[in-house]
């Protein structure tokens, strides 16, 4: 579904990426981990358009989006929810939605969708008039992941959910990762910290060091992995 | 959305009060003496001027200071087409002329709106603030050195055609049109682009369009004010078009409070009339006047009329 080759990008003169390749097969969830500065929130920016690259592809569903403008990619279904969940604090909730369907049209649609980020998300529900830059780091989040649902992706990225969120919300907005995976087919790639609960939801994961990726294997491989549990799993 | 045709209401309401006050207004002109007249049209055109920047630096969260240079191109162009054109015209046909000559000078605006936008999209803050002013400094020069608009020596003779009516029924029309414009589905993402803009492109939100669109509205209702400033003060001179008239409106804009329209209606009133009030300290003035703009930006940098805004109400 989706397929990264030799992706390499540079902020100004220094290198971020060094050839990134990765493989997103449809209906999966794949986990990118790795410390902080490996590239990361690098790898999803230059695949959703938000930054250039300077040699490399991006294909998605046979179809080559390298470089094109992030606008036009979305439009493509395929989204990313970008590192510090970015809402619009000026909005509310439901406003906040609404511009997660700012490509529809189909008022119907819309509003099935809106109920759907409801029921996975009930306390969205209880606040949907609230400024979103009023509500909790977990709210947001949830909200950020909501919102990015309410643009029809089939294929969604999702950059730290859990970062500087209470574990028992993480552990359900990860449910909810889970669950919309499974019953609407969503492909996702997940970049986590957390390595432990994101490669528990995952079927393959990879693993970048300094802009390269230097180990990639299924998901239960990689988290009996003597390096990967030593580096980071805490072991 | 569901609040929207509320905020709808709004909106016309806001065009209804204008034009019901620009009505009542007007039939007592008679009664005022010509110095408050030409105050409270001053009153009207900087409500124009405040509105339409509202939707570049409020609204859309960029920050021009090239308002001044809009309004230039704006006034210099109605100015001149009803000189040339009003002698051949009988006086019947004269508010007509007066129309296409302001809509005329809104649109050149909007082009320089266009030309200023454009190349300054991947400008933020600071820089672009730098290259607005440049740019109304470099129509100002050119204005000094063309001859057809009278240089440096300035256009003289300009028909008086500006009325309370017109002055007050364009400040409906741009209030108007700015207010539905920012809430309507396709206006909020004016507010997400001024929020996020990351976010905005992630959402299938072109953030360049919403840019562009928003220099080139705010230079077109402008150039409207400058055409009516034009047919207002009868003269124009490069000097009256300087970077203080630009950020006179700046500072209108910030006290109203960013993106509230309601609010900076009000600091544009305040604004024009706090000089005049001000007028029997004579030399002490415009000291004055820079103290409590002082004042009230230290006191309330959220802006002056920070009343409890229904989320996205404008
Ligand atoms: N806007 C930027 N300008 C310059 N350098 C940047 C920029 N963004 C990231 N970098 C650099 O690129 C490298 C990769 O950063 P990236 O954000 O992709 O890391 P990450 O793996 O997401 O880290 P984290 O886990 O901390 O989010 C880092 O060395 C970082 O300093
Ligand atoms: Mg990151």
């Amino acid at each position: 579904m989706l397929e990264v080759k030799d992706l390499e990008v540079s902020y100004g003169s220094i290198k971020a990426l060094h050839g990134v390749s990765l493989n997103v097969p449809q209906g999966s969830i794949v986990t990118l981990i790795g410390a902080n500065g490996a590239g990361k929130s690098t790898t999803l920016r230059a695949i959703s358009g938000l930054i250039k690259t300077r040699s490399g592809s991006v294909t998605y569903s046979g179809e080559d989006i390298t470089n094109q403008p992030a606008h036009k990619i979305v439009a493509k279904h395929l989204c990313h929810v970008p590192e510090g969940r970015m809402v619009f604090a000026n909005l509310t909730v439901a406003e906040n939605l609404r511009m997660g369907a700012y490509l529809r049209n189909d008022k119907a649609g819309i509003a099935a969708d809106m109920d759907y980020a409801f029921t996975i998300f009930p306390r969205l529900k209880e606040r949907i008039n609230q400024a979103a830059g009023t509500m909790s780091g977990g709210e947001q989040q949830m909200l950020a992941i909501a919102r990015a649902l309410m643009s029809q992706p089939k294929c969604l990225m999702l950059d730290e959910p859990s970062l500087g969120i209470a574990p028992i919300l993480v552990r359900a907005i990860f449910d909810q990762i889970v669950a919309i995976n499974k019953e609407r087919g969503l492909t996702i790639l997940l970049v986590e910290q957390n390595a432990n609960l994101a490669l528990g939801i995952s079927h393959h994961g990879y693993v970048l060091e300094t802009g390269r990726v230097i180990l990639e294997d299924s998901a239960a491989a990689l988290l009996k992995n003597p390096q990967v549990r030593a580096a980071y799993l805490g072991d | 959305m569901s609040s929207s045709p509320a905020f709808l209401n709004g909106a016309k309401r806001w065009l209804l009060v204008g034009i019901v006050l620009a009505a009542v207004v007007s039939m007592f002109s008679g009664q005022f003496n010509r110095y408050h007249l030409g105050v409270i049209v001053d009153i009207g055109i900087n409500i124009i001027l405040a509105v339409s920047l509202n939707l570049i630096n409020g609204h859309t969260g960029q920050f021009s200071l090239g308002h001044a240079g809009f309004m230039a191109v704006g006034g210099y162009t109605a100015a001149k087409i009803s000189l040339v054109v009003s002698p051949m015209l009988p006086p019947a046909l004269q508010p007509l002329l007066f129309l296409g000559a302001l809509i005329a000078g809104g649109l050149l605006a909007a082009l320089a709106g266009f030309g200023v936008g454009v190349p300054s999209l991947r400008l933020k803050g600071d820089y672009l603030a730098i290259v607005t002013l440049g740019f109304g400094e470099i129509i100002r020069v050119i204005v000094q050195n063309m001859e057809a608009v009278g240089a440096a020596s300035g256009l003289k003779g300009i028909p008086k055609y500006t009325t309370l009516g017109w002055t007050f029924g364009l400040a409906a029309v741009t209030i108007y049109f700015v207010t539905s414009l920012v809430n309507s589905t396709y206006g909020r993402g004016f507010i997400a682009v001024s929020d996020d803009e990351v976010a905005a492109s992630s959402m299938g939100i072109n953030p360049v369009r919403y840019k562009v669109t928003a220099f080139v509205t705010g230079a077109f209702f402008a150039g409207i004010a400058g055409g009516l400033y034009a047919h207002h003060k009868q003269f124009l001179s490069p000097t009256g078009f300087d970077f203080l008239k630009s950020i006179d409106i700046v500072v209108m804009v910030i006290l109203g409070g960013m993106g509230r329209t309601a609010g900076v209606v009000v600091a544009a009133i305040l604004l024009t009339l706090l000089p005049e009030v001000l007028r029997q300290f004579s030399e002490y003035r415009m000291i004055i006047y820079s103290l409590l703009i002082i004042i009230l930006m230290m006191a309330r940098p959220q802006g002056l009329f920070t009343w409890n805004r229904k989320k996205g109400a404008a």
